[in-house]
């Protein structure tokens, strides 16, 4: 075997600002302090389940603190229902700040951390941030990286044939990309003349793990796979709330009216590394948007540091109020394994007789 | 059998609800590499790409369609394991939220000397993977009545079709196939050339549904048991009538559905014939048949008079192209005749 040329490895860069923020605060006053407010209680969840995870109240945390500036304004845009008149969501494992936007309690997710019985998104079978939600169209998150990508044209197809605006939404991460679903994808939403109304999110954080985006990818911009399959496509910041839900407005607006697909490549930070495996401690280098976002508010007069500061402490108490209760919860018996195995039949152990 | 098929999916998406056929050519102009999706009104072609065939056979289901989907031969199934997995565990990951009512359908097995990549089995694989419905049908007949209750599944089923078996007449018609066979192939086969302007003259069929987990005793017996599915169970079939002259009576049970399988059946047979033979051609080391075996085994040890014994496919990388290699890598007429004689002969 060939001996591997000793190079001196490159410094890992971060990716060159997209645009320039705005002076000005282009939404309402409302919209923007929906916005913060919810950015808030994504990262005080988040930050509760790395705390329960820590202290022995979970066994695994995953999830999407620093990406909270997109995911807010994602979950903002979402028609949620249920069937093919809705959008259905195609997420992964970093999504919990677009449920919460799309008006998710968060006392499921605590559950969840807590896997007891109660947690209403897998009753105590799967990780932090597995979330599933029929009546909302949320398909089942699965730890399995970008088979998300492999689904969702199914319920495009479904929706494109059932008419009105609904579209199917995936998002993953860059390092996903890698793998032939995300080819998949692009291919089966853009064939010609049978275009698919998806919206194709991924979400840039320059990481895979512990793998540098330049060691992996040869393109510049993600976006750009998308071009040669003749869509829309766009790579924007996904650290700034304001223009991520203008963008992405913009974005719904020709998947739901076009119905063909658009892919979004949104450069975001990983604030608490990959997942509980890497530490889940925070990252002082890479951009908080989260911070970001409040001094904007604070110079314009929507939302002040004190009252920014107040929300974060209240958030905080609550979310450790709810982390007391699903503590004392039960887990699921184990005899309920046989439960769910096939759909309207009761549940047994086939091998017992 | 492909026509059995094709008729099973005609009455499937004009009776009960199957709105997608799909995968690799299997639209017009073709209809399949085995014919079995010519005609059909759904029936639409895929990029060719596996695992976007089954993921979209998911996100279809998830959205509250009810697709067919193919994929050309299970050998190339291998890469959407994962996706296969993921179907079976949606509805018990999400606590029973998500059912994903889906047909996966797939010629497998030897038999048309198809060498490394045209005759591979996948029933050993497929019963690994938990939350689907496993069937296999032996006759034309059983392949129309199990496909359309793999059609009215809310679950997911993963219909194996021995390809051996794919141009077999049955022995009894489908309600509504008319008895000629030139009849029926000039209503419902595409002519050769441009097929643009053909329409099928489907004859009127009838709901002949056979449910999933029942199995069928072929050929009943008082010495032997033999049980098996697909392609080999017509060498079983065949066996018996053979061994008949000789004085052994073999009792044939076709297992029809794999998971979940019917256990009532073998467990009565095992019981009255003491000897049993699981039978299939997937490759011997973890075969379905020996899960099978083991539970023969545990359950039925003291009334056994013999060991419960295996006959599948050599445990090698492949299945070689020329006759003899296939044949030494598959079970053939002779071996399934010499393991059951081999079998009634031990004495406890």
């Amino acid at each position: 075997m060939a001996r591997e040329t000793k190079k001196k490895p490159k410094p890992v860069k971060a990716f060159k600002p997209l645009v320039t923020r705005s002076t000005e605060l282009p939404l309402e006053a409302d919209t923007l302090r929906f916005m913060h407010e919810t950015m808030v209680k994504a990262r005080c969840l988040e930050e509760r389940l790395i705390a329960m995870y820590k202290s022995g109240h979970g066994y695994f945390w995953i999830g999407g603190p620093g990406e909270e500036a997109f995911n807010v304004p994602l979950g903002m845009l979402i028609k949620k229902g249920q069937g093919p008149a809705f959008d259905f969501c195609h997420f992964h494992y970093r999504q919990s700040a677009t449920l919460l936007a799309m008006g998710e309690a968060p006392l499921g997710a605590i559950r969840q951390m807590k896997n007891t019985v109660t947690d209403p998104y897998s009753g105590g079978r799967n990780f932090a941030g597995h979330f599933s939600k029929r009546e909302w169209n949320v398909v089942p998150v699965s730890s399995p990286i970008e088979v998300q990508y492999s689904m969702v044209a199914g319920t495009a197809l479904a929706q494109k044939r059932h008419g009105g605006d609904g579209i199917s939404i995936v998002t993953g991460g860059d390092a996903g990309t890698a793998e032939g679903d995300f080819a998949t994808c692009l291919v089966w939403t853009s064939r010609p003349g049978q275009e698919l109304p998806v919206l194709i999110v991924v979400t840039n954080n320059r990481w895979g793990i512990s793998t540098p985006y330049e060691q992996v990818q040869g393109v510049e911009k993600i976006s750009d796979r998308g071009v040669a399959f003749g869509m829309r496509t766009k790579t924007i910041d996904g650290n700034d709330p304001i223009s991520a839900y203008l963008e992405l407005k913009e974005a719904f607006e020709y998947v739901r009216t076009e119905r063909k697909p658009y892919l979004v490549e949104a450069r975001v930070s990983r604030l608490y590394g990959h997942s509980s495996a890497s530490g889940a401690n925070f990252n002082t280098v890479e951009a908080d948007c989260l911070s970001l976002f409040e001094a904007r508010l604070d110079a314009h007069g929507v939302r002040s540091k004190a009252e920014a500061k107040a929300l974060r402490e209240q958030y905080t108490a609550e979310y450790a109020e709810l982390a007391r209760l699903a503590k004392e919860e039960p887990f699921p018996e184990g005899s309920s394994i046989w439960n769910h195995v096939f759909a309207g039949e009761a549940p047994k152990d086939p091998l017992a007789d | 059998m492909a026509q059995a098929i094709r008729m099973a999916l005609h009455y499937a998406e004009t009776h009960l609800g199957v709105t997608d056929i799909f995968g690799e050519d299997v639209g017009p102009p073709l209809g399949g590499v085995f014919t079995c999706t010519q005609g059909l009104r759904t029936a639409w072609n895929s990029p060719l790409d596996e695992r976007g065939i089954i993921g979209a056979a998911m996100g279809l289901a998830m959205a509250g369609s009810r697709p067919v989907a193919e994929i050309q031969f299970c050998d190339y199934v291998y890469n959407t394991i994962d996706l296969l997995k993921l179907a079976g565990n949606t509805l018990w990951s999400s606590n029973g939220q998500w059912n994903l009512p889906m047909v996966v359908m797939t010629p497998v097995g030897s038999g048309i000397r198809g060498s490394i990549y045209h005759s591979h089995s996948f029933d050993a694989t497929m019963t690994h993977i938990p939350g689907w419905k496993t069937v296999m049908p032996s006759t034309p007949l059983d392949a129309y009545g199990l496909l359309l209750s793999a059609c009215k599944e809310q679950n997911p089923v993963m219909f194996l079709i021995p390809k051996a078996l794919m141009r077999v007449r049955g022995d009894e018609a489908i309600p509504g196939e008319p008895g000629d066979d030139k009849q029926l192939s000039k209503m419902i086969d595409a002519p050769l050339g441009d097929r643009s302007k053909w329409r099928p003259q489907w004859p009127e069929l009838a709901d002949a549904s056979i449910p999933l987990g029942q199995a069928k005793v072929v050929r009943a017996g008082t010495q032997l048991t033999v049980v098996s599915y697909g392609r080999t169970m017509v060498l079983a079939k065949k066996a018996a009538e053979t061994l008949a002259a000789e004085g052994l009576d073999a009792e044939v049970i076709d297992l029809r559905t794999l998971w979940p399988y019917d256990w009532p059946t073998l467990e009565a047979s095992v019981r009255k014939t003491g000897r049993v033979l699981f039978l299939n051609e997937d490759t011997e080391v973890t075969n379905f048949g020996e899960h099978l075996a083991r539970r023969v085994t545990e359950k039925l040890f003291y009334q056994l008079l013999a060991p419960p014994k295996v006959l599948a496919g050599k445990f090698v990388p492949g299945i070689g192209l020329a006759d003899t290699l296939e044949a030494a890598s598959v079970p053939q007429q002779h071996d399934v005749e010499q393991a059951m004689r081999a079998l009634a002969a031990q004495q406890p």
